[in-house]
């Protein structure tokens, strides 16, 4: 781990290739969080896969693999797909999901023949577009580094630009719509940022695989934070941390694909943040309700061992724990609160059977009552 | 007279099936109007193809003499409370400050000015103290008035209402219906899609009963009668004739 962390500044490959991976990770990241709050993950999903056919033709035509031919190939499919996605959804009765499938699945189909009929083709310069299925990082060099910079770097420009506008695009278009803005042609720039950003990490995750760069860092990202710039920072950092690990990763283990790598890293993220984070994550959550359900018991047993010695002479007047049992059936036995209770100082054990309430427990049990019935005024 | 809202033949198909046909709708300014009709009665549609978020097939609207295209600084909108999701990570003063980015422009961001303006707004709604607060953590009725102060802070002449009263506790139907009649005084016009027929005499000075056709429009007094009801609700009104008779 060190040594990699040594090679990342002194080997050339390894730079060059945690550099592509970090910028990617971060234009992906961050344009996939505004995506999860279009609810249009999916979408990039479709146009990841739908951009292999593009970049298939883009080398049947000009015989060239420079990046940028590629991508322009790749970007131009991908955008294809995105509009046949919604002309189909608005002109048919075919909905969404079911465009989405048929779209994802045509063109990913036509890719893979188109791949193989390059792969048949005896031409030493084929070699390498089949990394584009799954990614291959360490295929990274200089020039691919640079146009993913500039193009990345472009993408988030204009993000930044069109802050205010594609916050409420995002939140409320109708409303924004209102206000005169031109929401279509807002809608077709955010959807081609997304496929930029999607376009450059093809080569580096692959096309199966780059949704997880789209998806994943916003979903994590969202556990973390209610602010929507904190919320896009931290999911274009999330999505540079896995590009820069898979990437690294990969690149050291020679045969191991790009794609697959990221998604191990970023989905372990997403767990995490599923699991732990504060406020949203299921961990806190269980225990927040796991506490005021306790907290709910405790009084319910309280007030119930109150109202029963009620109708004696003293306040503390001792029951058996059956009795209680049966009058908490709703919430459990209550033996468990009355163990509860006792560390609390608020009832006592007489004996194996009966319990009773101290007087702090009865000054309690007043409180709660008090509370419970004297605030409906 | 120059109405505030003047809408004519309008109208709306969906899928060749007509969803609004045929409207006429003259409001003249200074008037709370409800918009009622059964569900699918094209009481939304009525609102969104007015402010050209559904494209009419047919059909002219005017706002104060102009087309809506040239008056949209006059117009301000309260979309369905149900139509955006509240899990949107911002908070309540982000959410009203949107009502000011019409006026602002492209690319600028707002400032001081317009955090006082939508602050004051919040305060006509009674929200005031929940500026920072994140927009999931409101109630119902906290996020209707949200959206309501939303369109305060639009400052326009013509308000349109998307069931502003859906769902709401009594505390905050009171709230609207103190802010109704304040825009009232105020001469803004408002028209609200309403469900409670119950209601519309004490609230409104006009209604609109729309079935896909306009049955009938103007005055509560004059146009909210049995027989009109009838015709917008069908048979299925048992209450209309008890509605009617215990209107003041």
């Amino acid at each position: 781990m060190i040594e990699l962390f040594s090679d990342l500044f002194s080997d050339y490959t390894l730079r060059t290739v945690a550099m592509g991976a970090a910028l990617l990770g971060i234009t992906a990241g961050s344009l996939g969080g505004f995506a999860l709050l279009r609810r249009q993950s999916l979408l990039g999903d479709a146009i990841s896969h739908a951009a292999l056919p593009g970049i298939a033709l883009a080398f049947l035509i000009t015989g060239s693999k420079a990046p940028l031919v590629l991508m322009t190939g790749a970007a131009l499919a991908g955008w294809l797909g995105a509009a046949l996605i919604s002309s189909v959804t608005n002109r048919t009765r075919i909905k969404y999901d079911s465009a989405l499938g048929i779209m994802l699945s045509v063109f990913f189909g036509f890719g893979l023949v188109l791949l193989t009929y390059i792969q048949r083709n005896p031409d030493a310069n084929q070699a390498g577009l089949e990394s584009f299925l799954f990614g291959q990082a360490a295929a990274l060099v200089e020039r691919d580094v640079f146009v993913i910079l500039g193009i990345g770097a472009l993408v988030i420009f204009l993000m930044g630009l069109f802050w205010k506008e594609f916050k409420v695009l995002s939140f409320d278009p109708d409303f924004f719509q209102t206000l005169g803005f031109p929401v279509r042609a807002l809608d077709h720039l955010l959807t081609g940022l997304f496929v930029i950003a999607i376009v450059i990490g093809l080569q580096t995750v692959g096309v199966v695989l780059m949704s997880a760069m789209i998806i994943a860092p916003g979903a994590a990202a969202r556990q973390w934070t209610d602010r929507l710039g904190r919320m896009i920072m931290l999911s274009g950092c999330i999505g540079a941390v896995s590009g820069v690990g898979g990437a690294l990763i990969s690149s050291s283990i020679p045969g191991l694909p790009t794609g697959p790598t990221i998604v191990l890293i970023v989905s372990s993220i997403v767990v995490f943040s599923l699991l732990f984070a504060p406020n949203r994550g299921i961990v806190f959550r269980k225990y927040r309700e796991w506490k005021s359900g306790k907290q709910l018991r405790v009084e319910a047993v309280l007030v119930d061992m109150y109202t029963l010695a009620a109708q004696h002479l003293s306040a503390e007047y001792p029951h058996s724990a059956r009795v209680l049992d049966v009058m908490s059936s709703m919430s459990g036995p209550a033996r468990r609160t009355l163990g509860l209770l006792k560390d609390l100082g608020l009832a006592t054990q007489l004996d194996a059977k009966m319990w009773s309430l101290t007087p702090e427990g009865v000054r309690r049990a007043e409180l709660i009552i008090q509370r419970q019935f004297g605030g409906e005024e | 007279m120059e109405y505030a809202i003047d809408i004519r033949d309008l109208t709306v198909a969906y899928r060749e099936k007509p969803v609004l046909w045929d409207i006429d709708l003259q409001v003249p300014p200074g008037v709370l109007l409800a918009i009622v009709g059964p569900n699918g009665a094209g009481k939304t549609t009525l609102i969104k193809s007015t402010l050209g978020l559904v494209k009419p097939a047919a059909g002219s609207v005017l706002i104060h003499g102009k087309p809506y295209a040239d008056q949209r600084v006059n117009v301000a909108y309260v979309p369905q409370r149900g139509s955006v999701d509240w899990d949107f990570p911002t908070n309540v003063l982000d959410v009203v400050t949107m009502g000011l980015y019409g006026k602002l422009g492209w690319f600028k961001q707002p400032a001081k000015k317009e955090k006082v303006a939508a602050l004051k707004a919040l305060a006509q709604v009674g929200m005031e103290d929940f500026a920072d607060r994140q927009i999931s953590q409101l109630s119902g009725g906290q996020q209707q008035r949200v959206f309501l102060a939303r369109a305060l802070v639009q400052d326009a002449r013509v308000y349109f209402m998307d069931e502003p009263f859906q769902g709401v506790d009594a505390t905050t139907e009171r709230a609207i219906v103190d802010l109704l009649r304040d825009l009232r005084k105020r001469g803004k016009t408002v028209c609200v899609v309403h469900h409670d027929l119950q209601t519309v005499p004490e609230y409104f000075d006009e209604v609109m009963l729309l079935n896909v056709r306009r049955i009938a429009s103007g005055p509560v007094g004059e146009q909210f009668t049995e027989e009109n009801l009838r015709a917008t609700y069908g048979g299925r009104v048992a209450f209309v004739s008890a509605l009617v008779s215990g209107k003041k």
